[in-house]
This record gives structure tokens, sequence and C-alpha cells, in this order.
């Protein structure tokens, strides 16, 4: 315990923990885009959705073995310490770096430090700031921008991503999202000291091409239902998803 | 050629300084910037004002004492070169030249271009040493050193201590320089007994030094006058990392079977 305080304490520890919590966010990233895609899928045999089986399903996920939704909150548990830790050891490297440099320079000039390194502060509080608006808006229902029920994931996407604002809006932050992860992903394996010169052009592309893998993928989305290429779903009884 | 300077002018630690513009018109291409430098300072002499105060030494690119940000880049515009090798011909005739010292809170300006760089040698103190025993010359090559590991630990060595990368850091870092020291050392035979103690009381003085953290812009390695590779940064990262969660544990003591 000892051992963590002091790496706690240190700037090289403070970034490996934004590196290791950005790993937990990359990785929670990943699944949602898997998850997502399933509005793609079609629906089942009982015109339920795919989609909206795979929200049940995460609700209670772990049964029998664990209570209905205990993988769930245990999920977003990790997830939410993950997300406050990485916001607050970068904003205390952020404070600490602000203090390194009193006098900034009259004339001063980048070489090689790309503009989504630069902007990672800015994204990461437009990445924040999404976070929040985007679990009242879909997952509580509290912001209404279209019509929502609990549940009915497809319909209230559908909805919601018929409006081009909404879609818009949405696909504007997945490309944040992108250009934070650009960086953010390779940053982690140089602040785990895993990048070399001999990878460094493989998990630099890597790195890059993941990122686009998910950004499009989330961009699908909104995408598809804005553009009207979404087929409407079939009405169903709430009781035949949740089998009771 | 003529040229006009804008130079940070500052007269004492304590004081706020300012930027003050001159034009120098007698400026010859086959100058080196130090050269230049000289120029305007035998003309502010004669004109009975204030030289400007700049570091430099060697002059041939090895001491690490010439310390200017040219236009916005640490040691100017021509990369993996120092502002003592760096040549007037690198400029436009009638060219406008920003100087400014290395901007650090770690690296307090004594006056005009003039920075004081003891932080560095404090770093070095914590930990860029090797222990060696004083007996009889051991015969030459005993160690065997597997020869690229001698050559990225020369890569390393090369560092001259400037600050540039400190200089260049939009955080101030000094990780650069930090890490090319504990890795110079810390990838050769003779630097491993401490290898570990080396990278934490390193980075440990770097920090009470009040630098600040590395966000990997790789700013440092651009600007670096030699080059340095952030690789090293990794390498201390990694390094740091071992030696505070595993590395040195006493693992002395009995164990008890069951």
């Amino acid at each position: 315990m000892n051992r963590i305080q002091t790496l706690y304490k240190s700037i090289i520890g403070k970034k490996v923990i934004a590196a290791v919590t950005g790993l937990i966010l990359f990785g929670f990233l990943l699944g949602h885009v898997a998850g997502n895609l399933k509005v793609f899928t079609g629906s089942n045999d009982q015109g339920i959705p795919h989609i909206d089986e795979y929200g049940q399903f995460l609700k209670v996920a772990g049964e029998p073995l664990l209570p209905a939704g205990a993988l769930l909150w245990s999920a977003r548990l990790v997830l939410l310490a993950s997300v406050i830790l990485h916001i607050t050891v970068v904003v205390q490297l952020a404070m600490l770096s602000a203090e390194a440099r009193p006098v900034s320079y009259v004339k001063s000039k980048k070489k090689a430090a790309s503009l989504a390194a630069l902007w990672m502060m800015f994204s990461g509080s437009v990445i924040a700031g999404f976070i929040v608006f985007h679990i009242l808006h879909f997952t509580t229902g509290t912001i209404q921008l279209g019509e929502f029920e609990h549940g009915y994931v497809y319909n209230n996407l559908r909805s919601s991503f018929s409006n081009p604002f909404v879609a818009g809006g949405y696909i504007f932050v997945m490309v944040v999202i992108g250009v934070h992860l650009n960086h953010g992903v390779w940053s982690m394996f140089q602040t785990l000291g895993i990048d070399n010169p001999d990878r460094n052009k493989f998990l630099r592309t890597a790195s890059t091409a993941v990122t686009m893998a998910i950004i499009l993928g989330f961009i699908a989305v909104p995408a598809s239902f804005l553009f009207g290429l979404m087929p409407e779903a079939a009405n169903y009884a709430h009781d035949l998803l949740t089998g009771h | 050629m003529r040229i006009k300077l804008h130079v940070w002018r500052q007269s004492s630690r304590s004081d706020k300084g300012h930027m003050e513009s001159y034009e120098l018109d007698n400026v010859v291409e086959e100058m080196s910037f130090l050269e230049m430098m000289d120029t305007l300072n035998e003309k502010l002499t004669v004109e009975g004002k204030e030289p400007v105060a700049f570091d430099h030494d060697c002059r041939e690119g090895v001491c690490g004492m010439c310390s200017m940000v040219i236009n916005g880049e640490a040691h100017g515009p021509k990369s993996k070169t120092t502002t003592c090798q760096l040549y007037m011909r690198h400029f436009d005739d009638g060219a406008e030249i920003f100087i400014e010292p290395w901007r650090a809170s770690a690296f307090p300006v004594v006056r005009d271009l003039v920075v004081d760089r003891s932080a560095f040698d404090r770093i070095i103190q914590a930990g860029g040493y090797v222990s060696n025993h004083s007996g009889p010359k051991p015969d030459p090559n005993s160690i065997p050193i597997e020869p690229n590991i001698a050559e990225t630990a020369l890569d390393a060595a090369t560092c001259i201590g400037c600050g540039a990368c400190v200089a260049a850091c939009p955080n101030g870092s000094a990780m650069l320089f930090t890490s090319a020291k504990a890795s110079h050392l810390g990838l050769l035979p003779q630097g491993q007994p401490e290898r570990f103690d080396r990278a934490k009381s390193m980075v440990s003085q770097m920090e009470s030094e009040g630098f600040g953290s590395c966000r990997n812009y790789a700013e440092c390695e651009a600007q670096c006058p030699k080059g340095i590779s952030i690789a090293f940064i990794g390498r201390l990262n990694s390094d740091f990392l071992k030696a505070s969660l595993v590395e040195p544990i006493d693992r002395r003591g009995d164990m008890k079977a069951q």
C-alpha cells in the first residue's frame, strides 16, 4: 500500500494511473461499440430488435451466479472510479506543469507536438461533459430529445437520431473522442514504457487503426438513423423482453 | 545582411524583464549565431549600453552552455544543432529574430539570456553515478557488453545537459534529460547495482526541482541538439515503475512450510 501511495505521489506514477484508467475506459469503448453495432443485425423471430435484447442482457448479465444487476453495477463502479481517477491525476499534472512554466515565450513554435496531443485537455473536457449528457439522455431518459421509453433501445435511438442536431452533435463528439484516443492510446504505451523505436511505427499505426474502427463504428449508428437507412421496429410488449 | 533582433533583457533575478529591439546591419552569413551576438554586444558597448549577457563556452557544440530560444525554438531553427553551431546563413536577409532565455521555474533567469541550470546538477548528484572499486585497474573489455546496448547507452550519453528539452517542452518537463542520464548508466552492466534506486532518486529530485510532467509531445526530442530519443523516457518510466512496485524488495528471511 505504501508503494502505491509513493507511486501516486510521483508525476510518473500519476501518468501511469492516467494510462491504466485510460486503458480501462478504452476497453469499455470497445465493448460499447460492439454492443452498438447490434442495431444493424435486425430483430429476433418475435420482432424484438437485437439491441433491445442486448440491453436487457446487460441488466441481468451474470445471472444466475450473481444477482441481476450485480455485474452491471460493478462495471459501472469500476468505470466511474476510472473516470474520476483519470480526471483527477490529469488535472493535478496540468496544474503542476502550469507552475513549471510561469513565464511563457513571446514567440513559441511546435516542431513535433501533434494538435491531438496539445488539445488533450480540451477534448477530455468535451468528453467528460458528453458522458454526463449521454447518460442523462439514453440511460436515465432525463434529457428528452425524442421519444424515450426504458428498454426500447432501438426506438429510442431512432427517435433521437432522426433529429439532425442530435445526430450531428453525437457525430461531432465521436470525432473529438477519436482525436483524444489517437494520442491517448499511443501515449499509454509510451507512459508504461512499452513503446520502443522498433515497435513505434506499429504501435502508432495500430492505435490509429483501432481508434478509427471504434469511432467509425460509433458514428455509423447516428448516421444511419439520420439518413433514414434504418427500418422501423415492430411494436412488441415489454414483458416479451423481460420475460415476466 | 541586415537583421532585426528582439532580445529578452533582465538586469537581475528579481527584475521583471522585457523584450528589447535592436537592428544590426553588418551581419555576415559566415558568422555563427554567437558571433552575431558578440557583434551586437560590441555595438552596445560602443554606445555605452549594457551588453546582452548570454552563456557560451566551447562554441563547438559539446559543452551544453549556450542556451537561447530563437524564434520559439530551443537552439534555433536548425535541428540537432546547438546555438553556437548555428550560422547566420540559416536566416534570411532582413529576418526578425526573437531571442529568449529557457523558460522554466526550475531554471530561474540570472540575467538577460543566462539561466541557472543547477537543478540539473542536483538531479545528477541524486543518482547519476556508478560505484566503482578503487583497487587495481580492471582489464580493458573485461565486462562483455552487447554492441546494441553499448550503442544505445552511448546515444543516451550524448546528452550535453543544455536544458533545451525543458525549454522546448510545453510543460517544462525535464524527463528527457533525466531519462538520458539515468539510461546511459542503467543500460550498462556497471550501472546495474544502483539501477532502480537511481531511477527513483533522480525522478524524485527532478520533481522537487519543480519541473513539469511529461505529456508525450516529443517536442523535447525534436528540439534536442543531440536528437536524444524519447525512447529513454519510456525506459525511465518503466524502470521507475519497477522500482516503485517490484524491484528493490528486501527478500531476506526464513520461510515456513505448511
